[in-house]
């Protein structure tokens, strides 16, 4: 049999195989609603790890292109040494663009920490020269060695030192909301074999007389597991489309919110969700099938 | 006549650290009728459950058309059971069910829920004397009623083989004379046949109408029978 033949068989299934499993009403509404409950929790897990990995990338691109050279030097010196450093930038190969910040834009960086009317001018505040880097990026050593030797008030900031715990923060909270969807879907694993385990021994007798009459284990296991992925997959469908709306409820992004308002999908992300309800019929045709190969075994 | 469709080859079955059967050696050729009897306790159901593989002998070896169950998987056993029709005492249906479903159960799981199946299915159920009661779900079927349903079942794959455990056991001895003339039709028709009772009447109301070979279970072995009755 083809695995489409099979898959075919598993959905549109054998009406009168599944009759043979008595129908179990009230337990079966029980793992419908648990695998909703698995999928709804899945979507949020699913949220996270995408947002948190599209912070870690933005992290990790934004400020892996850009770097700071911050010059502090005598008032009367200061001029000399801006531009030494920025022709020294200029014949950096891996440096696209470097630019001396202006007063005003120095003023916009410091005022959420001193407020509007901040004199600059009295102030000894370094100045501030940002780089744009290339794709290939440039030799910071290098740099360093040539700056030293031509600018002696500068310091290069290449923001590595504060940019890899970023980064490492956001790739963190990436591997905690996978491991999050990992063990949602090793609980709907559990609930489902208990489920299943329950079903086979409440059906002894059925069981029985299936074996009796000269019923092949598959065929017996294919009606419990066909009855359970299609709750597993009914269930998971339905938590998905409220996940869903929970997650499209959630304030939009917005710069001030920062990672919170980010939490969701963007794009293409909102695919993904889609998944969820054929990894729940997986995970209980899985749970199923071994917990009713193993339950057979046991049978005469 | 051809080879045996059962063989017992000095079979021994166990449980429990005693020893219910020993030594037992027997062939079941095609289209013999065999009764079995004995008292109660004397393990006619263990031998009926090794005939059709539902126990496994604890020495000596058991042949299904020739092929020892010890070699056969879950799955090979399953198959011969559509070769074997078997009856039990207590019957047991799938409640859920209506009769018709349950006397074509055999069909169900074996994929051949056709047209063609259906049909014998009729003919089956009218030969049994149920036609009417199609749409009767177990519980609601009289003793006598399950009886015929469980052998309609058992016959309804044209089984080479049919096994009947105490198949009158709960019943009167009119429906008793009913069970036994379509065992004796089936073994007509060139089934073999073994029927485990403790009912002398039964066997010698047979008697007169198909040489059947009668066999006692006692002091955990089997025997031929038939002097004393």
């Amino acid at each position: 049999m083809s695995i489409a033949t099979r898959f075919t068989t598993l959905f549109v299934g054998d009406a009168q195989a599944d009759r043979v499993v008595p129908p179990s009403g009230f337990t079966a509404n029980l793992t419908t609603f648990s695998a909703a409950a698995m999928a709804f929790l899945a979507v949020f897990a699913l949220a996270l790890s995408l947002a948190a990995g599209r912070l870690a990338d933005r992290w990790s691109n934004d400020l892996a292109r850009s770097s700071t050279l911050r010059i502090s030097a005598p008032a009367d010196q200061m001029e000399t040494q801006v531009a030494a450093a920025l022709r020294v930038l200029e014949t950096t190969p891996g440096v696209a663009t470097a630019k001396a910040l202006s007063e005003e834009e120095q003023r916009a960086l410091l005022e959420p920490f001193f407020g509007p009317d901040l004199p600059l001018d009295t102030l000894p505040i370094p100045q501030l020269i940002e780089i744009d880097e290339t794709a290939q990026g440039y030799d910071a050593a290098g740099l360093r060695l040539r700056l030293a030797a031509e600018v002696p008030g500068a310091v290069l900031d290449d923001h590595t030192r504060w940019r890899k715990p970023l980064v490492r923060a956001a790739s963190r909270l990436r591997l905690l909301g996978w491991t999050s969807f990992l063990l949602i879907g090793g609980a709907m694993a559990a609930m489902i074999t208990l489920a299943a385990q329950a079903a086979l021994s409440a059906n002894k007798q059925v069981i029985s007389v299936l074996r009796l009459v000269g019923a092949q284990d598959s065929y017996i296991a294919g009606a419990f597991v066909r009855r359970f992925t299609l709750r597993g997959f009914t269930g998971a469908a339905a938590g998905m489309v409220a996940g869903l709306i929970a997650v499209t409820l959630l304030p939009s992004a917005q710069q001030e919110g920062g990672f919170l308002t980010g939490l969701g999908f963007q794009g293409a992300d909102w695919f993904w969700p889609l998944l969820i309800p054929v990894i729940g019929a997986a995970v209980a045709f899985a749970a199923t099938r071994a917990a009713a190969t193993r339950k057979l075994k046991e049978l005469p | 006549m051809g080879a045996a469709v059962i063989e017992l080859e000095n079979v021994a079955y166990s449980y429990g650290g005693g020893e219910l059967l020993s030594d037992i050696s027997l062939k079941l050729s095609p289209g013999s009728f065999h009764f079995l009897t004995g008292p109660s306790g004397a393990g006619k159901t263990t031998f009926m459950k090794l005939c059709y593989g539902a126990l496994l002998p604890t020495a000596g070896h058991v042949r299904l058309f020739d092929r020892d169950v010890r070699l056969m998987d879950r799955d090979e056993i399953a198959l011969n059971r559509r070769r074997i029709g078997v009856v039990h005492q207590d019957c047991q249906f799938l409640d859920h069910l209506p009769l018709r479903e349950n006397i074509a159960l055999p069909l169900t799981v074996s994929g051949r829920h056709n047209i063609d199946e259906l049909a014998n299915l009729k003919e089956l159920m009218a030969w049994v004397g149920l036609k009417s009661r199609a749409e009767a779900l177990p519980p609601e079927l009289s003793g006598g009623e399950r009886q015929r349903a469980a052998l309609a079942r058992a016959v309804i794959m044209s089984p080479d083989v049919v096994l009947a455990d105490e198949p009158t056991g709960n019943i009167d001895w009119e429906m008793s004379q009913r069970l036994l003339q379509l065992l004796v039709e089936l073994n007509r028709m060139g089934k073999t046949i073994m029927v485990a009772t403790h009912d002398l009447n039964l066997i010698r109301a047979a008697k007169g109408q198909v040489p059947a070979r009668v066999l006692r279970i006692a002091n955990r072995r089997v025997q031929l029978a038939g002097a004393d009755l």
